[in-house]
C-alpha cells in the first residue's frame, strides 16, 4: 500500500459522504424511518430535512423519506434525536434481521 | 494561484518602497524592534498576539505602524496566547503571511496550538523572546520556555544579537513558507529584547525580492471546499473521491522528512541572504577559532556571543579553546556538528534551561550526536543564568579552564560528567 501519490502534504478531504471512511461498520444501533410519521413524508413536499442537516455524515438524502445509507450512517442517533415528529426510531444493530452482525 | 491570493499579492508591499519610521540603513534599536521591523519588511497580513513581558514591545510597534496606516495589515487582539495562535493558524491557512510573538508561559498556553500549526504545515513565524518558566514567578530571561517546545515540530532559530534578529525573522518567511513549516524566532528576554544596539535595516525593495509572495500549499476556493485535518486514522484508507489517503504515521513522517530536509535550506537560504544582503548567520551554527581548539564551548543565543570574549580570554592564557553558538536547535544539525566536534577532546555545554531530572537540553543533543558518529569526547553539562542570573565571561573562563586543567590531570569524577554543573549557584 502506497499513498505517496495523493499529492497532500495535510490530511485534507472534500466535505462528502464517506470522507471518514466506511462509518457504517461502527454502527451498533440503526434508524428506522417510521414514514406515517415523518412531516415531509405526509405532506409530500421539501419540507423539515432536520435529519438530513444535522447528519454528521450526510448519510441522508435531502427528500421526503430520503432513504439512510446504512454503509455510512454510523449510528449516533442524532437524527432521531432532532426528529421534530419522533419519526425515526434507533433499533439495536444486533436484533435486527437484515444485520450481518453477531455479538 | 486562485484570484483571491494574487489580487492579495498585488495589493501587498507597496509600503516597503518608502517606509518612514524606519528607512533602510542604520538605527539603534532593540531587540523587540528589531523584530517588529523584520516583520513589517517581510510584509506580515495578519498579525495577531497578546502583549507578555518582555516581548510587549515587538506587539505594541507592530500594532502602531499598522494604526498609522505604514503597515497594510491586520492586527486582531486576542484575549489568550491560545487564541492568538488560533488567529494566526486561520489566517495562515486562508493564505495570509502572519507574525506573532510570545514568550515563556505565553508559550506554553499556546503549546496546544503549536502542533496544531506544525501539523497543518502552516508557515507562521514567531518571535519568542526567551522568558523563565513559572513558578515561581519570573519575567526574567533564561531558554527554558522554547526549549520546553522543542518537539512541537516547529523550526527553532536562536539570535545572538539584534541584528541577527531582524535578518532571522526575514529569513525565516522564506524557510517557513519553503518547507511549509512555522518557525519560532527565538532571542533573549532583555539581555537582547530591552537593550538598544545599532543594526542595519535592509532595503525593503531587496526583502521584496528575496522573499517571493507565499503560495499556500492548500489553496481555499469557495467552489472547491475542503475539510483541513478531518479525524485522520492509523492507517491509509481511500477518502471519498477514492484517492489512498495518508494515515496519521504518514502525516507526521512527511512533517518529520521536512524538518530534517529543512537542514538543508536554512543554510542554503542564509547563503542567498549573504549575496544579497552582505550578511550571513552561519546557516545552522557559527563557529570561533575551533580549527586547532582541543576543548569547546557550545551555546545558543545571546551568550554565545558574549562567549567570543572568554575564548579570547582563554586563548591569552594558551587554552586551546573555540565556541560552537547553535542558531538552529530544531532541526538539529546532528552529522554537521559531528563533524565540527571531531577530534576535540573536551566539550562544555552551557544551557541556560534544563531538563529537569537530567542535564542541559543541548547537552543531551550534543552527547547524542556524538554516540552516533562514534566520537568519544568528554562532554560537561553546564547550566546557568536560570531565572535572568547575570552571567559573567569571567565566571565561564574560570570554569573553562579549571575543568581543562581537571580533564588533562584526568580528574574528572562521575559526579562531574554524570550531573550537570551549575554555574553561580549560590546554594
Amino acid at each position: 500500500m502506497n499513498t505517496r501519490d495523493c499529492g497532500h502534504i495535510i490530511s485534507a478531504s472534500s466535505p462528502a459522504k464517506g470522507e471518514a471512511g466506511k462509518t457504517g461498520e461502527w454502527r451498533t444501533q440503526r434508524p428506522v424511518l417510521n414514514e406515517a410519521k415523518c412531516l415531509a413524508v405526509r405532506a409530500n413536499k421539501d419540507i423539515c430535512f432536520q435529519c438530513w442537516a444535522f447528519c454528521p455524515e450526510g448519510a441522508i438524502e435531502r427528500k421526503p423519506g430520503g432513504p439512510i445509507d446504512l454503509t455510512y450512517c454510523k449510528g449516533c442517533g442524532i437524527c432521531a434525536q432532532i426528529c421534530p415528529a419522533d419519526a425515526i426510531q434507533m433499533e439495536s444493530e444486533y436484533d435486527s434481521p437484515e444485520s450481518t452482525k453477531s455479538e | 494561484m486562485t484570484v483571491l491570493n494574487q489580487q492579495r499579492v498585488n495589493n501587498t508591499h507597496n509600503h516597503l518602497s518608502n517606509p518612514k519610521t524606519y528607512p533602510p540603513g542604520q538605527h539603534v534599536v532593540t531587540g523587540n524592534q528589531s523584530a517588529a521591523i523584520g516583520a513589517f519588511l517581510s510584509g506580515v497580513q495578519v498579525v495577531a498576539a497578546y502583549p507578555i513581558t518582555p516581548q510587549s514591545p515587538v506587539v505594541e510597534e507592530l500594532a502602531k505602524f499598522i494604526e498609522e496606516g505604514e503597515l497594510p495589515a491586520e492586527f486582531v487582539p486576542v484575549e489568550s496566547e491560545h487564541s492568538a495562535m488560533g488567529v494566526c493558524i486561520g489566517a495562515s491557512i486562508a493564505g495570509a503571511r502572519v507574525f506573532t510573538a510570545t514568550c515563556a508561559n505565553g508559550l506554553a498556553y499556546m503549546c496546544e496550538q503549536l502542533h496544531w500549526a506544525s501539523g497543518s504545515r502552516l508557515p507562521i513565524v514567531m518571535a519568542c523572546v526567551n522568558r523563565a518558566m513559572a513558578a515561581p514567578w519570573s519575567v526574567l530571561n533564561d531558554q527554558q520556555d522554547s526549549m520546553s517546545q522543542r518537539d512541537a515540530g516547529w523550526i527553532q532559530l536562536f539570535c545572538k544579537d539584534n541584528q541577527e534578529i531582524i535578518d532571522t525573522v526575514i529569513q525565516a518567511y522564506r524557510i517557513a513558507e519553503k518547507v511549509y513549516l512555522p518557525v519560532m524566532v527565538c532571542y533573549d528576554g532583555y539581555i537582547l529584547s530591552h537593550t538598544v544596539m545599532p543594526i542595519e535595516v535592509p532595503d525593503g525593495n531587496k526583502v521584496k525580492k528575496f522573499l517571493p509572495p507565499y503560495i499556500p500549499h492548500t489553496p481555499i476556493d469557495i467552489s472547491k471546499p475542503v475539510n483541513i485535518n478531518p479525524v485522520t486514522l492509523a492507517d491509509p484508507r481511500l477518502n471519498a473521491d477514492g484517492v489512498l489517503c495518508h494515515g496519521y504515521m504518514e502525516h507526521k513522517y512527511l512533517h518529520h522528512q521536512s524538518l530534517r530536509n529543512s537542514l538543508k535550506i536554512i543554510e542554503e537560504i542564509d547563503i542567498e541572504y549573504k549575496d544579497i544582503f552582505g550578511r550571513s548567520l552561519g546557516g545552522l551554527f557559527s563557529e570561533y577559532k575551533t580549527d586547532d581548539a582541543d576543548v569547546v564551548i557550545i551555546c545558543a543565543g545571546s551568550l554565545s556571543k558574549m562567549c567570543t570574549l572568554v575564548i579570547d580570554m582563554l586563548r591569552e592564557q594558551n587554552v586551546p579553546i573555540g565556541l560552537v553558538s547553535l542558531r538552529a536547535y530544531r532541526p538539529f544539525p546532528n552529522q554537521k556538528l559531528s563533524v565540527a566536534l571531531k577530534n576535540k577532546k573536551l566539550i562544555l555545554t552551557i544551557d541556560k534551561s534544563l531538563s529537569y531530572g537530567y542535564q542541559g537540553p543541548i547537552c543531551i543533543d550534543i552527547k547524542s550526536s556524538l554516540f552516533e558518529s562514534g566520537i568519544s569526547s568528554t562532554v560537561i553539562s553546564f547550566v546557568a543564568g536560570l531565572g535572568g542570573r547575570d552571567i559573567k565571561p569571567y565566571e565561564i573562563a574560570e570554569k573553562a579552564y579549571d575543568y581543562w586543567n581537571k580533564f588533562n590531570k584526568k580528574e574528572l569524577t562521575n559526579e562531574i560528567i554524570y550531573e550537570s554543573q551549575w554555574i553561580n549557584c549560590k546554594y
